[in-house]
């Protein structure tokens, strides 16, 4: 079968059933997305499907045939930053930073449908991504950042 | 002067600290003879080695960080004690962690060996600290490690000698090329620089600034010049890690590799049975099924197709031979420890001999728990024409390769150790278990590699736990004071565990994990005493983020507080009139203003103090709750610790708060239980960690009023635990004493 994955198109052949986490990971060598629990209870997986964030250890690759696949390899570069990429960096959030591929994934998504989010809304939001490091008040303080780079540019 | 001799005291046999983070220390600059440069074996051509530390290519310098990054910004603070000497722009700094090797021994774990009261920090105490780290070094183990809080302790001094040796090399082929005294040159970021401007490159001199033999003692810059150090410098590895783009062991991708899961028995130590090897076999994608100590490993073309061909197997496991339940352990701890205490610590007076007044006992308890990094368990190992490569994320990489070795049979030198960025460590990836069972299935596999990764479930399960541990106190106050803390901790030995039966090497000596850090807290109680008892091992126990002090900090400050109410004295007022140490009194002082201690709170708030000296840090928590009617939510903490110098505020900041995160999630929902033998917790759903709407912001002041300088990977762990349950005892009046606490309370 054939998936769209930033903007490529890869021609892969796996069990309909393989998750798509393990098709980026281990058939396209695409390796930003972690695993991390692989039942939709960590997030470090998240990669955007059609711009929705999407635990991509728990859904079929076939389930993803002929949508739009973002991770965070395709959300921006190191050259070529996305606005919560820069506010990351900004905000000197990663510890370990085996989770924040998928906190990144989930905040980016979360900004693009609520380009002014609450505290409250923003800590329901990213309340889903887990940080084994503690760092979620500098997640918190990234968003901020973010929401206020995007709402300029 | 009598304290410090009693203190000298109670510090008699502290060689297993050694153990506990493992290593043994030999700096490449403490030594007479230097071991040879290990860059110098893995050299392309184009690049040079300066020092063990420095290796310059035609892109830039690259600095060796010895000390692996399991997220604690090691890595860039190493660098930056390197890069302040050597000169060198921050951007053009290019990181690895290097090959393993005996010049990368970590001495800075062997201050916290030598018999000397942690809070004193004069030249003949210093001076101790480096021959018993030396000496013993020598004698003893040749690791290259990082744990323990010690990376920076060790490498305070000689990564920044490294910087300016190379420097001076540079400056010395610089003045052959410019035919002028070198002492004339002077050096601007990445070039020197002649008298009359003219710029060489540090590139261009790189070739025969490696064959001048770098000085022994150069003179390093004073803390005055400093440019990188004692600022918050961005992390070399933010970009990465916030682009997807840093390489774990578990993106480790090489040409012709297949991909391997395993799955042990959950009664731990016991044989696996019996297994279908055919189901497994049917499985698509899946090569091989391969045997490994009490388990199966099936080998695919795909992670996912190993985990399903896992899943095949139907295991039959063989029974445990430890108790069956938590209750039953705990009990067991109770009645069945062992009679002999493991060490007594009879820090003053004597707590027998308290007549009159009140006296109190009581009990506190902890389970089991994993360390559940978000990277689980794994690495990928290749066996192929007599070398041996493993690429892993690993506290332990010279463990590592005397493990392959002995595995493999190859001598030691044909052993490779490739470490990669830790998705965490905690203490977890010191252990060897899982690069033994990568290192068996690529022999089985030999000239194919193969990527071992663990489900969850795996690494939830087959973890070395932090113990269940036990304390019973009792508390004596006297006309309206504090005077008596007796407190008897029982729990199995970490180092029992880890070296008698994970390595078959017996442990000298008491434990002194057992009791971490409580002989050492620089309370003047007129009647003090600390026991350590030891109870059987049943399931295996290891090291987890600040070993002994995050369960033994909980016991020590809640029966402090419990004893500051019986009293009838302020928690944090009792603190400060038994702190005898001018730094420790300081941080306490420190939250004590920045909470506002003994303002008028709001209904149902509660303040909650706590102060654990560890690893060479003092760090006093305020926590603020506040009842409502959801539950216990918390409102605000505030911390300050005492590190000497701060050598990356931005970074220590991140340390503390990330360690009373972790220390939180293990007090309020935190525990591994076994039931029927076996763990009764399988993924983040049962054994959960905090989330971001549960955090709350945290307040970190660092202090340097301690001459020595110290790591805080681990020092904000301890406090976290009992400054809770002590602001939740001030909000509602309830003491909780067992942890975790959301089995008595409801948190929001």
């Amino acid at each position: 079968m054939h998936i769209n994955v930033n903007g490529n198109t890869h021609n892969v052949d796996v069990e309909d059933e393989m998750p798509l986490l393990w098709v980026l990971r281990d058939e396209l060598g695409i390796t930003g997305p972690k695993y991390g629990c692989g039942i939709a209870l960590c997030g470090s997986c998240t990669v955007h499907v059609d711009g929705h964030a999407i635990r991509s250890c728990s859904i079929g690759v076939k389930q993803v045939e002929g949508k739009s696949i973002t991770t965070i390899e395709g959300l921006g570069t190191p050259d070529a930053l996305h606005a919560v990429q820069e506010a990351w960096i900004e905000h000197q959030v990663a510890q370990c930073g085996y989770c924040q591929s998928g906190q990144i994934m989930a905040a980016a998504a979360f900004l693009m449908r609520n380009a002014n989010p609450t505290d409250d809304q923003i800590d329901q939001a990213m309340s889903a991504n887990l940080c084994r490091c503690g760092t979620y008040p500098r997640i918190r303080a990234a968003i901020k950042s973010a929401t206020s780079k995007l709402n300029q540019g | 002067m009598m304290r410090k001799a009693i203190k000298i005291a109670r510090r008699t046999f502290l060689l297993g600290t050694v153990a506990v983070s493992g290593g043994l220390a030999v700096g490449y600059w403490n030594i007479k003879d230097p071991i040879e440069n290990p860059l110098l074996a893995h050299l392309s051509d184009g690049e040079y080695a300066l020092t063990p530390y420095v290796k310059v290519t035609q892109s830039g310098v690259t600095i060796i960080t010895p000390r692996a990054e399991m997220g604690q910004g090691v890595q860039s603070t190493l660098a930056a004690l390197v890069a302040e000497e050597l000169d060198v722009a921050w951007d053009s700094i290019k990181m690895e962690h290097g090959p393993e090797s005996k010049a990368y021994v970590n001495t800075g774990i062997y201050g916290e060996v030598a018999p000397i009261d942690v809070t004193d920090e004069s030249d003949t105490a210093n001076s101790l600290r480096w021959a018993f780290g030396n000496v013993l070094g020598k004698l003893v183990a040749n690791v290259q490690t990082t744990g323990g809080s010690s990376a920076i302790v060790d490498g305070y001094g000689k990564m920044r000698l490294a910087g300016a040796a190379a420097r001076i090399v540079l400056m010395k082929a610089g003045a052959k090329s410019l035919n002028a005294d070198w002492k004339q040159l002077k050096t601007d970021n990445g070039f020197v620089v002649a008298k009359n401007g003219t710029r060489l490159s540090y590139n261009e001199l790189a070739d025969v600034a490696a064959r001048i033999p770098p000085p022994a003692n150069p003179k390093l810059k004073p803390r005055s010049e400093w440019k990188y150090l004692g600022k918050s410098m961005p992390r070399l590895d933010m970009v990465e890690k916030s682009t997807g783009t840093a390489k774990f062991a578990i993106d480790v991708r090489l040409p012709n590799m297949l991909y391997a899961t395993v799955r042990t028995n959950p009664q731990r130590g016991a044989k696996c049975g019996g297994y279908n090897k055919q189901k497994a076999l049917a499985v698509p994608g899946v090569k091989q099924v391969i045997e490994v100590d009490n388990g199966v490993a099936v080998v695919a073309t795909n992670t996912w197709y190993a985990m399903q061909g896992a899943d095949a197997l139907d295991c039959k496991w063989e029974m445990s031979s430890y108790q069956r339940n938590s209750e039953a352990i705990y009990e067991e701890a109770l009645n069945d420890h062992e009679d002999k205490p493991d060490s007594v610590h009879n820090l003053s007076g004597d707590p027998d001999s308290i007549e009159g007044g009140d006296s109190v006992n009581v009990e506190y308890r902890v389970p089991y728990l994993s360390h559940a990094t978000m990277e689980p368990m794994g690495a990928t190992a290749l066996l192929k024409n007599g070398r041996f490569d493993i690429w892993v994320g690993t506290q332990s990489p010279t463990l590592i390769r005397s493990r392959s070795s002995e595995l493999t049979g190859l001598d030691e030198k044909n052993c490779h150790v490739h470490t990669l960025f830790m998705g965490g460590g905690f203490g977890r990836r010191s252990e060897s278990d899982f690069t033994d069972q990568a290192t068996k299935i690529a022999m089985e596999l030999e000239g194919t590699p193969v990527k071992l990764t663990w489900t969850r479930e795996e690494d939830i399960v087959q973890d070395f736990f932090r113990p269940l541990s036990i304390a019973q106190a009792k508390i004596s106050a006297k006309e309206g004071k504090g005077i008596g803390l007796d407190i008897k901790v029982i729990s199995s030995s970490v180092m029992d565990s880890k070296f008698a039966d994970r390595w078959d090497i017996d442990f000298p000596g008491p434990d002194p994990t057992l009791v971490q850090p409580l002989p050492d807290q620089p309370y003047d109680l007129d009647h003090y005493r600390v026991t350590g008892y030891k109870s059987p091992i049943n399931l295996p126990v290891g090291s987890w983020r600040s070993v002994g002090c995050s369960q033994n900090g909980f016991f020590h400050e809640s029966a402090l507080d419990e004893l500051a109410y019986l009293a009838g004295e302020d928690p944090l007022e009792m603190r400060l009139r038994l702190l005898s140490h001018e730094p420790s009194l300081e941080v306490v002082r420190a939250v004590k203003n920045m909470s506002g201690w003994g303002r008028k709170l709001p209904e149902g708030h509660g303040l909650g103090v706590a102060f654990v000296h560890s690893f060479g840090v003092p760090t006093a928590q305020v926590f603020e709750v506040s009842q409502s009617q959801f539950g216990i939510k918390l409102e605000k903490i505030w911390a300050a610790v005492d590190v000497g110098i701060a050598l990356d505020p931005k970074n220590i900041e991140a340390q503390v708060t990330g360690g009373i995160i972790y220390g939180l999630s293990a007090a309020i929902m935190g525990q591994i239980t076994v039931e029927d033998g076996q763990v009764a917790q399988s993924n983040f759903h049962d054994f959960e960690i905090l989330r971001l709407y549960q955090t709350p912001e945290v307040e970190v002041k660092i202090f340097e009023n301690q001459r020595n300088i110290s790591g805080v990977g681990e020092p904000g762990t301890p406090p976290a635990a009992p400054a809770l349950a002590n602001a939740i005892f001030a909000a509602t009046g309830q003491r909780i004493r067992e942890l975790p606490m959301n089995k008595f309370i409801d948190f929001v």
